[in-house]
């Protein structure tokens, strides 16, 4: 008899490599967003048609229902502002509550949260999450790299500031799944820009990133020694970065204007106020005329007020570096290099500054707003395609419980190497306490309510001791991608309860299925843009086989036939770049007609180079 | 994650769990079909291939460990099964207590006399027996909360670091003569040393930091 064989679940054989789509490394950006892919260790930042690598995290929900994303949403900033969103990773991973605590810098209205806590903003008529939202920026991303590679692209390392915690982290990775993405692993960002300076110099010894962005501040201490990364202290606030220094600018240039401000005015002035920041890296002085609405009124800013201004920030960034650097017992003299990192770092104060702190001038040979994409596409070719170096991570919070009196007892220190699992046991306070309940904090500070909340759950079903007879055992596991799970287990009875923490202001199972719903059904609009990417994606393929073709067989043809398929290529790229499905069909039908003598030609080559010095018997 | 307690990655030892073959108990990886097994039940010296001694050479725990990490690290698997990912992870995680634990003296000290049976770990209701420690360690205290600027307390943070540095030796070569009791009594004595020198440490970052933000 013929047995059926069954797989163990969870071993099913992988489909061949072929088969998947290619895998692209992602800076999600606060600002700014980029996506890289690397091949045989080259990485290359991947550029709309005008040469831009950056994309705008920035995204518009119009009236009409078409959501729009980077340029094209920031072009929408001027006419309808109340629609568009920024600076979203900001708000990724937190709760209403802590957006209240971020203060009245945040010019959006917020909805009722959603069923697991998470914040929801009212964008026109829709109520949208953060994960949803960089959803879309992720999309985007995928897009353009598509359309760049002529390859479905469908698995991806994302880099998040290393100082973000397990809900932001979590929400990142659900944000991957709705736009159609695996996350083969999130990498911290300092990491990823040490991965793309050190296989450029082959560097060996401590080196420091100091990455500042539009929204976080991340400081690394790395020891590279042949082609091993080890991080060996991380520290930073995911709340500090340029933007504060746009909303410092804005803030005076409204008060400038004086009168009420309106959410939308207080948009377009942040725009303004990163203009005046941005000139002043290269000038000294600044100074423009800003009509926003019916009001009119002209502002100035000179280097030496910009640096006032953003100084109290810099000393803070300065006080995480000394507390990294003690951590490691490392002097701010003993390293080898300091990477800057993020655009915030052009401005000039901030190089003078890390220069005067660790004695040396800083590195920033690698555009400081690619740097962490090409670190993240060269780890997405080493899980893929396998490499030798190797990236050995810490945990950049401690993790811990909360006990009696709402202290906190660690349980994973901080700076530890990750992955890791740790236990601890605990013991019931009161006689006949039957059940126990967990409460998973993360943070540095010793009281419970200055940390942050990760998760809540209960163990149950304690059979009644005396108090302190129970033995508790918490296990913490923290996983390569820095995603905690916590699972307690009573040992004298074995009854266990278990929680993949999901963070206190994540997602539902249930919402996450209904976002995943809605990002297939979302209709028409979703559907008619896949299928215009599949267009576009075998419009490129097509034009690149042909080229290949022309470069190898190109002396197959004369003058007028070569001048007739280079217009039908030529047609196929402008269809590309249009966003006409049928068009694009129609210019790749063109040219399949166009190149049919030229693939016969090359056919009849092919036939004879391989007959070529062949024996007649050999054929058969 | 369900993998690091054991649900994904049991197997029985002796038998590869792929390929049904033999597996040598010390192998990280199945001779036959080459994959990647469950950690073994072992010490942290044996793990990375080390002889169970205290003095152990940073630049060959570094070798050891690094050497291990590359083959079996979680990012070396990521395109294989959900349970070849889950082994790698149990795997590095293994890998990485080991490391921790043997890469600082204190740690390792007082995992090595756990291995010999000595808990030299006299945590809450037990007390210091040693009333000299107690006295030293007292006296050490009163005159850190007492140290008011930066370079009072970076002096003494200085001399705390050398008498660590001085008990790491004497643990050494107290190991070295097989005296485990007094191996035992000079890691309790570390322990303090350490302490102090962390809380030398904060107090100058709180002394910095309060400076720099008057100046």
């Amino acid at each position: 008899m013929q047995l059926l064989q069954i797989h163990e679940p969870g071993e099913t054989p992988l489909p061949h490599e072929q088969e998947r789509g290619l895998a692209v490394g992602i800076d999600l950006g606060t600002t700014n967003s980029v996506v890289a892919i690397a091949r045989q260790g080259k990485a290359e930042v991947l550029r709309d048609a005008a040469g831009n690598a950056l994309v705008p995290s920035i995204v518009a929900y119009g009236e009409d229902g078409v959501v729009r994303v980077g340029d094209a949403a920031l072009r929408e900033l001027e006419y309808q502002p109340e629609t568009v969103v920024s600076s979203i990773k900001r708000l990724m991973g937190r709760g209403t509550g802590d957006v209240k605590t971020l203060g009245g810098t945040l010019p959006y209205e917020l909805g009722p949260p959603a069923e697991g806590g998470m914040v929801r903003l009212k964008i026109g008529k829709r109520l949208l999450s953060p994960v949803e939202i960089s959803a879309d920026v992720l999309r985007t991303l995928k897009d353009r790299a598509e359309i760049a590679l002529g390859q479905s692209v469908d698995r991806a390392v994302i880099t998040v500031p290393a100082y973000f915690d397990d809900a932001a982290r979590t929400a990142t990775r659900d944000a991957a799944r709705i736009a159609g993405l695996e996350t083969l692993r999130l990498v911290n960002e300092p990491t990823a820009a040490a991965l793309a300076y050190g296989l450029d110099s082959g560097s060996e010894g401590l080196y420091a990133i100091y990455d500042l962005g539009g929204g976080t501040f991340d400081f690394s201490l790395l020891r590279l020694e042949k082609g091993v990364f080890q991080v060996l202290a991380t520290g930073g606030d995911t709340a500090l970065g340029g933007d504060d220094f746009d909303h410092a600018i804005a803030e005076m240039f409204l008060r400038e204007r004086g009168g009420r401000v309106s959410a939308d005015e207080v948009k377009q002035m942040l725009l303004v106020a990163r203009g005046a920041k941005e000139a002043l890296t290269e000038e000294t002085d600044w100074k423009a005329a800003v009509a926003i609405g019916e009001v009119r009124s002209s502002h100035a800013l000179d280097r030496a007020t910009l640096e006032t201004i953003i100084a109290p920030w810099l000393e803070r960034t300065l006080g995480i570096c000394r507390q990294v650097l003690e951590d490691a017992g490392v002097e701010p003299t003993g390293l080898q290099g300091v990477v800057l990192v993020g655009g915030s770092t052009r401005t000039p104060l901030v190089r003078r500054k890390v220069a005067a702190l660790f004695g040396r001038e800083p590195l920033s040979d690698i555009n400081p707003d690619e740097v962490v994409a090409v670190g993240a596409a060269l780890q997405a070719e080493a899980l893929t395609a396998g490499s030798d170096t190797l990236l050995l991570d810490v945990t950049p919070l401690s993790l811990g419980l909360e006990t009696m009196g709402g202290l906190v007892e660690k349980i994973v220190e901080r700076n530890t190497p990750i992955p890791v699992a740790k236990a601890q046991e605990f013991t019931t306070y009161q006689d006949g306490q039957t059940a126990m309940a967990i409460h998973v904090v993360q943070g540095e500070r010793e009281m419970v309510d200055q940390n942050r909340s990760l998760a809540r759950f209960e163990l149950r079903g304690i059979p009644p001791m005396v108090a302190g007879a129970a033995r508790i055992r918490v296990s913490f596991a923290v996983d390569a991608d820095g995603l905690l799970t916590v699972s307690a287990q009573e040992k004298t009875t074995g009854i266990e309860a278990r929680v993949e923490t999901k963070p206190s202001y994540g997602l539902s199972e249930d919402e996450m299925a209904g976002m995943l719903r809605a990002s297939i059904e979302n209709a028409q609009e979703d559907m008619t843009r896949r299928l215009l990417t599949e267009a576009r994606v075998e419009a490129r393929r097509a034009v690149n086989a042909v080229t290949s073709a022309l470069a190898v067989d190109g002396d197959l043809l004369d003058a007028a036939e070569r001048v007739a398929i280079d217009t039908a290529v030529e047609g196929v790229e402008r269809a590309i770049s249009g966003s006409d499905r049928d068009a694009i069909s129609a210019a790749v039908e063109g040219l399949e007609q166009g190149t049919r003598s030229f693939a016969e030609k090359r056919m009849d080559r092919g036939i004879r180079a391989a007959l070529a010095g062949r024996h007649v018997d050999q054929l058969r | 994650m369900a993998a690091l307690d054991g649900s994904l990655t049991a197997s029985t030892p002796g038998v590869c769990w792929s390929c049904g073959g033999p597996v040598d108990a010390a192998s990280t990886f199945c001779a036959t079909c080459r994959a990647v097994q469950p950690p073994r039940v072992l010490d942290h010296f044996a793990r990375l291939g080390l002889p169970v001694d205290f003095s152990v050479d940073p630049v060959e725990l570094d070798r050891r460990y690094f050497a291990l990490q590359r083959q079996l690290h979680p990012d070396r698997f990521a395109t294989r099964t959900s349970r070849e990912r889950a082994i790698s992870q149990s795997q590095a995680v293994a890998l990485n207590e080991a490391y921790e634990t043997l890469k600082d003296p204190l740690e390792r000290a007082t995992y090595l006399l756990k291995l010999k049976g000595i808990d030299a770990n006299p945590d809450g209701c037990h007390t210091v027996k040693d009333p000299t420690l107690l006295m030293e360690q007292m006296e050490r205290r009163e005159a850190l909360v007492a140290a008011s600027t930066a370079a009072a307390v970076d002096t003494l943070a200085r001399e705390a670091a050398s008498h660590v540095t001085e008990s790491e030796a004497a643990i050494a070569a107290a190991f070295a003569a097989g005296q485990l009791e007094k191996a035992g009594a000079e890691t309790t004595r570390l322990k303090y040393l350490v302490k102090l020198v962390e809380e030398a440490r904060a107090r100058k970052a709180r002394l910095a930091a309060g400076t720099s933000s008057a100046a």
